[in-house]
């Protein structure tokens, strides 16, 4: 649509068998913004970031990259094309080290960096997360935060135009969770673009510039975090029609 | 000549789909892939061969005490063998790798012991050997007779598994064995059951063929991979499926038997396999992810 | 992971390429059963070690090596009388990184069970191919072998061969593509969305892997005198190999080379001693490995290592 959308979806749907899990979704990231996608569980939000990401084909629609067709790319090409991600369930390298799993995503991501370059910018990144001093540990000795730090500073080792974040401040306690939407805060400084699925709500209305609301499969509404948790068919999503 | 071919090749599928359809439920509700499935078909074959030629026992009647030894001796390798795999592995992708290691290594156990028994010569005997005629064309009727109790078998395993309480148990197992848990069904236990009688419906399978097939110590790997193919074409943990892939291999092993030349139907199922792997490798019957 | 060498590696270097310069004079020593031994012994660790090349860092077991070598030493019994033995050579290693190709571009994409599948008969597909196509057009199924190459340049050449297999190990180690693999046999959803194509990286080790063992079957053709494709594909080469490689612990380097001299020890007592009862006794060996020492002796040694240097420290 506008010249600034660096992720362009545009009619993204996925079918399984019968089952219409994503419906017709379209809507932009724009350079710098941090984008909310919200709705109840099984609403579709992981599927669609698994086609953004390739790990799923769609089965109709688009998805671009600054103009770029990334359109059922296979994940690999995708990622070097700029497109990094976390997954619901955090996923580390159990054997690599800390430094190596964040080194994963220079070596491998669209800068294609190799030896002491890589490292370096490994390391900058496990600092940056606040895990310095600590390269060679394992991630499986690490705690849940720590090892979704590395997931984080791995995908920010490719240096991604988009960051898809799936749930990445789900199952953190209170303390752990004002330092994790503070480095998603420095992020967004920094002028990253962010796509992230999200539920708790703290972190929605201070992080996001926009949200997205899906439901069933299908964009429920989208604007700013105020605008969209005041919208009656949200609520209605989230909490059933009487409370509405 | 092309009813020969197809009469034939639905009776050899018969024997086929009951191997298919144990290991299918070996990979599909116990999570282990079985690379000895073959041996324990050859086992079963040299068992019904001695009982026949040392007893006068017929095979039919030696289903009764093969098939339920072979149920008892798998319940244990999978109590003993195979379930503290299941426990030292960390993800589905460990224990992959250590229960095909392990069958691969109980494959030369079983195949060792056979050749020690019966070196590697070919065993036959025959039975009910008499010819009956079929669509106009005649067939060993030990042959349509082995296809009659596979019938049988196979459906009442569909019965079982359908209709019954614990059949039900069985399917939810291999749909989702945490969710399976969480319902109060014994997981470790239906998955033992699963896998013994994954290796009765082979043994069974075995039995039968050796009714009409000439057979060695060596061929278990051969029958592994028939198998296997059966269950990857048919869709991984659907016995419906495997039932129709198997009758599907023994027609194009039929035609290429008949054809082109007998010593190529391996080859005709690894050509089965690669199609299958480029087109439709989620199965004839798996839904795509 | 540092890039430039360590100490440490040239010290490993230098102490490799001075036990090859030794036991490369083994031959001066003795030209019957030590050499007879050595041979065995070194074809085995060739095999072992490109196997682990594949099935270390991925996870990926194959159940093919006797595809690979038999094909090896098909391929001498059709050109050693009309071609230079380097260009046998360089057929045999071609022959073996296309099937690996094959296999690889058929199954590598899906997950790895179609991988273990496919390798698991793919020995006794080819030998039935090859049957096939001896009996319809050249009339016997056997064929004799003539060349003349001495027992020790046999073994010169498998020592070089297990040379090459060690060092592109540790190229591969060093190297974009072996840090791929080792994030593949993590988590290859992981590796896929860090933009590893990996269904690239894992034919091209898998052939790298499948070229090295068909040059040892090369090796080893004249070895045989008179082959067959009973003898070229057998499955007890898939399965030794396999054994070796784990009892030795295939995630390391060295590891193969660890496993391969005690097992070839063992298999020649229990041949020598039970031939009848060799397919069932290694079985029961393998399972033994399997359970009792998964991470092999390597793993084992290296706990043991640390072990002592923490309480020397």
């Amino acid at each position: 649509m506008s010249d600034t959308a660096i992720l362009s979806i545009s009619g993204l749907s996925k079918a399984f068998g019968g089952l219409l899990a994503v419906n017709q979704i379209s809507f932009d990231v724009h350079q710098g913004e941090i984008v909310g996608l919200l709705g109840p569980n099984g609403s579709g939000k992981t599927t669609l970031l698994n086609m953004v990401s390739g790990a799923l084909p769609p089965t109709q629609g688009r998805v671009r990259l600054r103009g770029r067709e990334l359109t059922g790319l296979p994940p690999h090409q995708i990622a070097r094309a700029g497109v990094s991600r976390s997954f619901q369930l955090v996923r580390v390298l159990p054997s690599l080290t800390a430094l190596e799993n964040v080194m994963v995503g220079a070596v491998f991501g669209p800068d294609a960096v190799w030896g002491a370059e890589a490292e370096a910018i490994a390391r900058a990144l496990l600092e940056r997360v606040g895990l310095s001093g600590r390269e060679r540990q394992r991630p499986e000795a690490m705690t849940y935060i720590d090892q979704k730090r590395i997931e984080l500073a791995r995908a920010l080792a490719a240096d991604p135009q988009v960051l898809l974040l799936d749930e990445w401040l789900a199952g953190l306690n209170p303390t752990e969770l004002q330092t994790g939407i503070a480095l998603i805060e420095s992020l967004h400084a920094e002028g990253r673009s962010i796509l992230m699925v999200e539920h708790v709500m703290d972190a929605i209305r201070s992080l996001c510039d926009r949200c997205v609301v899906m439901n069933a499969g299908a964009k429920l509404a989208e604007g700013t975090p105020e605008q969209v948790l005041s919208n009656h068919d949200v609520i209605a999503a989230y909490l059933g029609d009487e409370n509405a | 000549m092309l009813t020969t071919i197809l009469v034939a090749s639905v009776l050899l599928g018969g024997a086929y789909a009951l191997m298919a359809m144990g290991l299918t439920l070996q990979y599909g509700v116990a999570r282990i892939m079985n690379l000895a499935s073959g041996e324990t078909l050859m086992g079963a074959a040299f068992g019904s061969f001695c009982l026949f030629t040392a007893l006068q026992i017929g095979p039919l009647l030696s289903l009764v005490l093969i098939v339920p030894l072979a149920f008892a001796i798998n319940w244990a390798i999978y109590r003993w063998l195979l379930s503290p795999l299941v426990r030292r592995a960390k993800n589905q992708g460990m224990l992959e790798v250590d229960s095909i290691l392990a069958t691969f290594g109980l494959l030369f156990v079983i195949e060792g012991a056979m050749l020690a028994g019966f070196g590697g010569n070919y065993y036959s005997y025959s039975f009910l050997a008499q010819p009956v005629t079929l669509l106009g064309h005649s067939f060993g009727l030990n042959r349509v007779v082995a296809f009659g109790v596979a019938a049988l078998v196979a459906l009442g395993l569909y019965f079982g598994l359908n209709r019954t309480r614990y059949g039900t148990a069985i399917r939810a197992v291999a749909v989702d064995p945490v969710a399976a848990g969480l319902v109060a069904i014994d997981v470790p236990r239906a998955a033992a059951f699963a896998f013994a009688l994954g290796s009765a419906l082979t043994a069974c399978g075995g039995s039968l063929l050796s009714m009409f097939l000439t057979f060695n110590a060596s061929m278990g790997v051969v029958f592994t991979m028939k198998a296997l193919i059966i269950v990857i074409m048919g869709g991984v943990g659907d016995p419906r499926g495997a039932v129709i892939a198997a009758f599907l291999l023994a027609l194009v092993e039929t035609l290429v038997a008949a054809l082109v030349d007998p010593g190529l139907t391996l080859a005709a199922t690894y050509l089965l396999f690669v199609l299958t792997l480029l087109f439709r490798p989620q199965g004839l019957m798996g839904r795509r992810a | 992971m540092i890039f430039p060498m360590q100490r440490r590696e040239v010290i490993a270097v230098a102490a490799s390429m001075a036990a090859l310069a030794l036991l490369a004079g083994l031959p001066l020593a003795d030209d019957g059963f030590w050499l007879a031994l050595a041979i065995t012994i070194a074809s085995y660790v060739a095999m072992a070690t490109a196997w682990a090349l594949f099935s270390g860092p991925t996870n990926y077991v194959s159940l093919a090596t006797a595809a690979f070598f038999g094909s090896g030493a098909y391929v001498v019994s059709a050109l050693a009388e009309t071609a230079p033995w380097p260009v046998v050579l360089v057929a045999a290693a071609v022959v073996g990184a296309l099937l690996a190709l094959a296999t690889g571009l058929a199954t590598l994409r899906l997950s790895g069970m179609y991988f273990v599948i496919f390798s698991f008969g793919l020995a006794e597909l080819i030998r039935q191919l090859v049957t096939y196509y001896q009996t319809q057009f050249t009339g016997s199924v056997g064929r004799y072998i003539f060349v003349t190459i001495s027992a020790a340049e046999i073994y010169w050449q498998l020592l070089g061969l297990c040379a090459i297999g060690l060092f592109a190990g540790w190229a591969i180690n060093r190297s974009r593509l072996g840090f791929a693999l080792r994030v593949i046999g993590d988590d290859e959803t992981v590796a896929a969305h860090s933009g590893i194509d990996t269904a690239r990286a894992k034919v091209l080790l898998f052939s790298i892997s499948g070229a090295l063992i068909a040059l040892v079957g090369a090796v080893m053709a004249p070895r045989f005198t008179y082959i067959e494709p009973q003898i070229a594909y057998n499955p007890m080469v898939s399965f030794q190999v396999v054994i070796m490689a784990l009892l030795g612990g295939a995630k390391r380097l060295w590891g193969p080379l660890v496993g391969v001299i005690p097992f070839v020890l063992l298999y020649e007592w229990i041949a020598g001693r039970f031939p009848n009862h060799t397919h069932l006794l290694l079985g029961l060996v393998f399972l033994l490995v399997v359970y009792f020492v998964p991470q092999g002796v390597s793993g084992w040694l290296e706990k043991a290592w640390r072990k002592l240097q923490g309480k020397s420290a």
